[in-house]
């Protein structure tokens, strides 16, 4: 007997879609963050589903959604490439040394007060659009994604103490945003 | 504990990553230090905002068609369960495409479970003594026979000239109903021509099909509905019905 299992197996397909798909808008969510655009978001969405399928006889589980993410990653890390080779939309990228940095020197500079709620999610999207990659990669995988450290290690190809490390910056940075913004305001 | 160590294990606290003796460090760090007190009570008002104010984000239902339309389509496993699970994706689009496959799967699983249950009875009919209720060669005995045991009369045709011999006929039960069986033979292979009523008096060109090794000829005409099954050879088969439809074209 040959074997079904083909790229278009509609058994194949029919589970991949049970299992891949409730996960769409959280896909959507973090190729939106990554690269900060909504065309870009669609295109590397629907390119990390069809790569997805196509590797989704080697999947083994246990958690779809870090599986997932990891391509989805991949797919948006060509596309900060190509972005870099566009001399019109330059890539922004963090020099080695801002990972070094000693993360007291962030609580120093933060302003006295207490961060008060904002009534509007596009404050929130705005101002976690502003960290540098990494530590937006680790804050959205953290707080709107609910990976664990080992989860977001393994789709960021880090350590865990580089995820820690990282989500300890991304939430010093965007505390600091957060009170600025309202000294602004004042 | 140093206000640098806190710094970062404050997170793994947030996160609940961080082992009792840990939690512990931190929480008695915490209530001596003001500036990480501070620092702990804006992180995870931090995190309750984002969870409560809706930093995410929905995908446009374009994507998911596009998703959607690029995956193979199941099309090929009419199966009603895989149906109820394109409604469990929730997705308004996901429903409106499982809705259109409804129609096709429902009236599939249809046709597929009467022929199956065609040929069940063309099966049941071939064991000793199950053939028949009326035997006889005669289409005048077999005719009338039927007549009070249906709601319809099955046409009865003398196809003996043509080399099919009429050796009777029976009552059987199709789709739950009682519907009529006219018997003939070829050679050593039985016929068994189920005829029904339908709602439908349009004619319908014959198809054959093959269920579980025997072929089914499925016809429509004049408000009935045919099907001939046999294991008689396809062409030989289709010979039979064209055989059957044109002599009930002409007047006997």
């Amino acid at each position: 007997m040959p074997s079904k299992a083909s790229d278009d197996d509609p058994e194949k397909a029919r589970r991949f879609r049970e299992a891949a798909l409730p996960y769409l808008d959280d896909a959507y969510t973090l190729a939106r963050y990554l690269l900060r655009d909504a065309t870009d978001a669609e295109d590397a969405v629907q390119e990390c589903y069809l790569r997805a399928f196509r590797h989704f006889d080697s999947y083994r589980g246990p958690a779809m959604k870090p599986w997932l993410f990891a391509i989805l990653r991949n797919v948006c890390r060509a596309e900060y490439a190509r972005r870099a080779t566009a001399p019109t939309s330059p890539i922004e990228d963090v020099p080695e040394s801002a990972e070094q940095a000693p993360l007291w020197l962030e609580a120093q500079e933060t302003p006295e007060g207490q961060i008060i709620r904002a009534k509007d999610s596009h404050t929130i999207r705005r101002l976690i659009a502003t960290l540098a990659e990494p530590f937006r990669e680790a804050f959205v995988l953290r707080e709107i994604q609910n990976l664990s450290y080992r989860e977001i290690a393994d789709v960021a190809a880090v350590p865990v103490g580089t995820v820690m490390s990282r989500l300890a910056r991304a939430r010093a940075m965007l505390r600091s945003a957060w009170l600025a913004e309202q000294e602004q305001r004042k | 504990m140093t206000c640098d160590e806190a710094e970062v294990l404050l997170h793994a606290l947030i996160d609940g990553e961080l082992d009792a003796g840990h939690t512990r460090d931190v929480e008695s760090h915490v209530a001596g230090c003001p500036r990480c007190a501070a620092a702990l009570r804006d992180y995870r008002e931090m995190s309750r905002m984002v969870a409560e104010t809706g930093a995410r984000y929905t995908a446009p239902v374009a994507l998911r068609q596009r998703i959607e339309a690029a995956l193979p389509q199941a099309r090929a496993v009419p199966n009603r369960r895989a149906v109820l699970r394109g409604f469990a994706m929730g997705s308004a689009v996901s429903a409106l495409a499982a809705t259109g496959l409804v129609a096709i799967v429902l009236r599939n699983d249809d046709v597929d479970r009467i022929q199956s249950e065609v040929v069940s009875a063309h099966l049941r009919s071939l064991q000793a003594g199950h053939l028949t209720d009326v035997v006889s060669t005669d289409q005048h005995t077999v005719k009338p026979w039927f007549n009070g045991k249906l709601d319809v009369s099955p046409p009865v045709v003398d196809l003996t000239a043509q080399g099919f011999t009429l050796i009777g006929g029976r009552l059987d039960y199709v789709d739950a109903r009682a519907i009529g069986a006219v018997v003939y033979r070829r050679r050593q292979h039985i016929i068994n021509l189920f005829v029904a009523q339908t709602a439908n008096t349009e004619r319908r060109a014959a198809r054959i099909d093959t269920v579980q090794g025997f072929n089914i000829r499925h016809w429509s005409d004049r408000g009935l509905n045919y099907w001939a099954v046999s294991d008689l050879a396809k062409d030989e088969l289709s010979d039979f019905g064209e055989k059957f439809e044109s002599a009930m074209q002409s007047p006997h």
